[in-house]
């Protein structure tokens, strides 16, 4: 065999871990479809759209690097309270708030990444959730700002792009929530499968073997940190533009919780992971609480239990298994 | 003869144990050196000391005639410095052609790349192909790491190391655990290293260690015992005493 052609199928190796697959595209069109078909869920689909978002930022730090946390709500919050109050006080306009709202969170990433670097899970899990738990008591307390308990109220929002409004059946919300999330989506898709992403896969599989490949631990840590966080800032900031108004529950425990239920239900470290997660959470959340409201956090308790003991590979393989046969129906259509 | 690597008087202790004990070690440019000793007798010690995973508690490491003590273990990489090691240490989760697109990646300082793709790079896809072809990966390159044989994972851990372009390579008993079969083919590949590459080999293997290596030295309780041809070594008396004597009897 001849170099040339070792080339070639390095290269096709290389491109297929970013072709996009009819799986994937299928996933976006029935997310516009969606639109169509439930017009009276869309409130919840926004939910969903920014659940997904939230959780894609999580997949980033652990699926991609190996980074635990249990605070990841922190820049969730942060990110929503920086553009409520950038609405309130500065602009109205959707997108500088969003801008504002990711640009906060990512700094307070970049000035909490020295705290992840070094020790182990278990002092990640601590120091995150001790991260959130601050923020959360400064939020309550300082209530001249924040409204307190009371939450953040008289959000205003302006129109997107000066053109759409948004309306109380969450017609512009959704759509203007599912286009940040493509987005974004879209823009680590391609950070992941970029050198900077192949080396964070390096670090999270064997840091060892990374500093001893050249690649700097550290600062790509620092680096994917920051940009998670500015990542569940955007996320905070679409669910206090969309709701006008942000509560203390942003910043809660319960809300990194939840978040790490999404990526383990929907599985780490392919992006993926955190949408499908996503619906598979607010659904059952929906499902559960129409026929027992008050004990629904049991079922979901009941539920994690199983599905970690021993129904996740079951999950995953008939996910798996669904997206093989449109990969099979892709490939033979356009013959 | 010009120096590759060179270490100065170095020394590391742990509480009470000195593992390191005023080494004065050099590996001339282009060597193929192996450095032998009994279990314990330092030598794991010393190679993270030379990669900069344990800081000396004294003296001085020099690379090309530069001090690279203070310089962090991936800068050392960047220098020319790379290294196998005793235990697998893979990209699990990786394919072979990956794990060898990273290592060039960041040999070419393209690391900090967010929004490249890695097939659109030339010159990373043409090395990439180049290290799978010389250590005879292509074949399997698309396989998860994980999955391959032990003697495969041996080959990988070794073009890995090859792949960042090393001037002084380091290699920790390359063929540990390795069949028989599969240990001639894994030593002809490092046996056929490009001259320019300066090899310490450390091994417990004295067969390997006779077959490949042009000078040796014996390192027994973390200080320097001889040093020499193989000729002169097999001969000494201190090292038959201390170390191959120990050995035949085992």
């Amino acid at each position: 065999m001849s170099e040339g052609s070792i080339e070639a199928r390095v290269q096709r190796s290389l491109y297929a871990a970013r072709r996009w697959h009819p799986a994937e595209i299928m996933f976006w069109l029935l997310a516009v479809a969606a639109f169509f078909l439930l017009p009276r869920q869309l409130l919840i689909l926004n939910e969903i759209a920014i659940l997904g978002l939230f959780a894609v930022s999580l997949d980033l730090i652990l699926g991609y690097a190996g980074i635990v946390s249990l605070g990841h709500a922190a820049f969730f919050g942060f990110g929503a309270y920086a553009a409520g109050l950038f609405a309130k006080h500065a602009s109205a306009d959707p997108l500088a708030g969003l801008a504002v709202g990711m640009g906060a969170a990512g700094l307070l990433g970049l000035l909490t990444s020295p705290l992840i670097l070094r020790g182990s899970d278990l002092t990640r899990l601590m120091v995150t959730l001790g991260v959130a738990l601050i923020l959360g008591e400064l939020a309550n307390s300082l209530g001249w700002l924040t409204g307190g308990a009371d939450g953040l109220q008289g959000i205003m929002m302006g129109s997107v792009l000066g053109l759409f409004e948004f309306d109380i059946f969450g017609k512009v919300a959704y759509l203007y929530s599912l286009a940040v999330l493509f987005v974004l989506f879209v823009l680590a898709r391609r950070i992941v499968g970029s050198p900077f992403g192949l080396s964070l896969r390096a670090i999270r599989d064997n840091p060892l073997r990374a500093s001893a490949s050249g690649v700097p631990l550290h600062w790509r840590l620092v680096a994917v940190y920051t940009l998670a966080a500015a990542y569940a800032g955007a996320a905070g900031a679409l669910l206090a533009q969309t709701t006008q108004f942000v509560s203390l529950d942003v910043l809660a425990f319960h809300r990194s919780a939840d978040l790490m239920l999404v990526l383990i239900i929907g599985g780490a470290g392919y992006l993926y992971g955190g949408l499908i997660g996503a619906v598979a959470f607010k659904l059952l959340q929906d499902v559960i609480a129409s026929f027992t409201p008050q004990y629904w956090m049991f079922w979901i308790g009941l539920f994690l239990v199983l599905f970690v003991l021993g129904g996740r590979e079951l999950i995953h393989g008939g996910i798996k298994a669904v997206v093989g046969r449109v990969a099979r129906l892709g490939r033979r259509s356009p013959t | 003869m010009s120096v590759a690597l060179q270490t100065f008087d170095l020394c590391k202790s742990f509480g009470g144990i000195t593992a390191t004990d005023h080494v004065d070690f050099t590996l001339a440019k282009g060597a193929r050196h192996a450095l032998i000793g009994p279990n314990g007798a330092g030598k794991t010690t010393f190679v993270n000391l030379l990669t900069g995973v344990l800081r000396p508690s004294s003296g001085r490491v020099e690379l090309k005639g530069e001090d690279i003590t203070a310089v962090s273990r991936e800068a050392r990489v960047g220098r020319g410095l790379a290294r196998t090691f005793q235990i697998n240490q893979l990209f699990g989760t990786m394919t072979p052609v990956e794990m060898i697109a990273l290592v060039t990646s960041e040999r070419l300082g393209r690391g900090r790349q967010l929004l490249r793709a890695l097939d659109r790079d030339a010159e990373l896809v043409a090395e990439t192909a180049e290290i799978l072809a010389r250590f005879r990966l292509d074949d399997i390159m698309d396989e998860r790491i994980a999955t391959l044989p032990y003697g495969k994972q041996r080959q990988i851990e070794i073009a890995a190391a090859f792949a960042a372009k090393p001037s002084v390579l380091l290699l920790d008993e390359p063929a540990a655990g390795v069949p028989e079969a599969e240990r001639r083919e894994l030593m002809a590949m490092v046996a056929g290293l490009p001259e320019d590459v300066s090899v310490l080999l450390i091994e417990h293997d004295m067969d390997l260690v006779f077959r490949f290596a042009t000078r040796i030295t014996v390192l027994v309780n973390g200080h320097v015992l001889a040093e020499g041809d193989p000729d002169e070594v097999a001969r000494d008396p201190a090292v038959r005493a201390a170390y191959l004597g120990e050995h035949a009897h085992g």
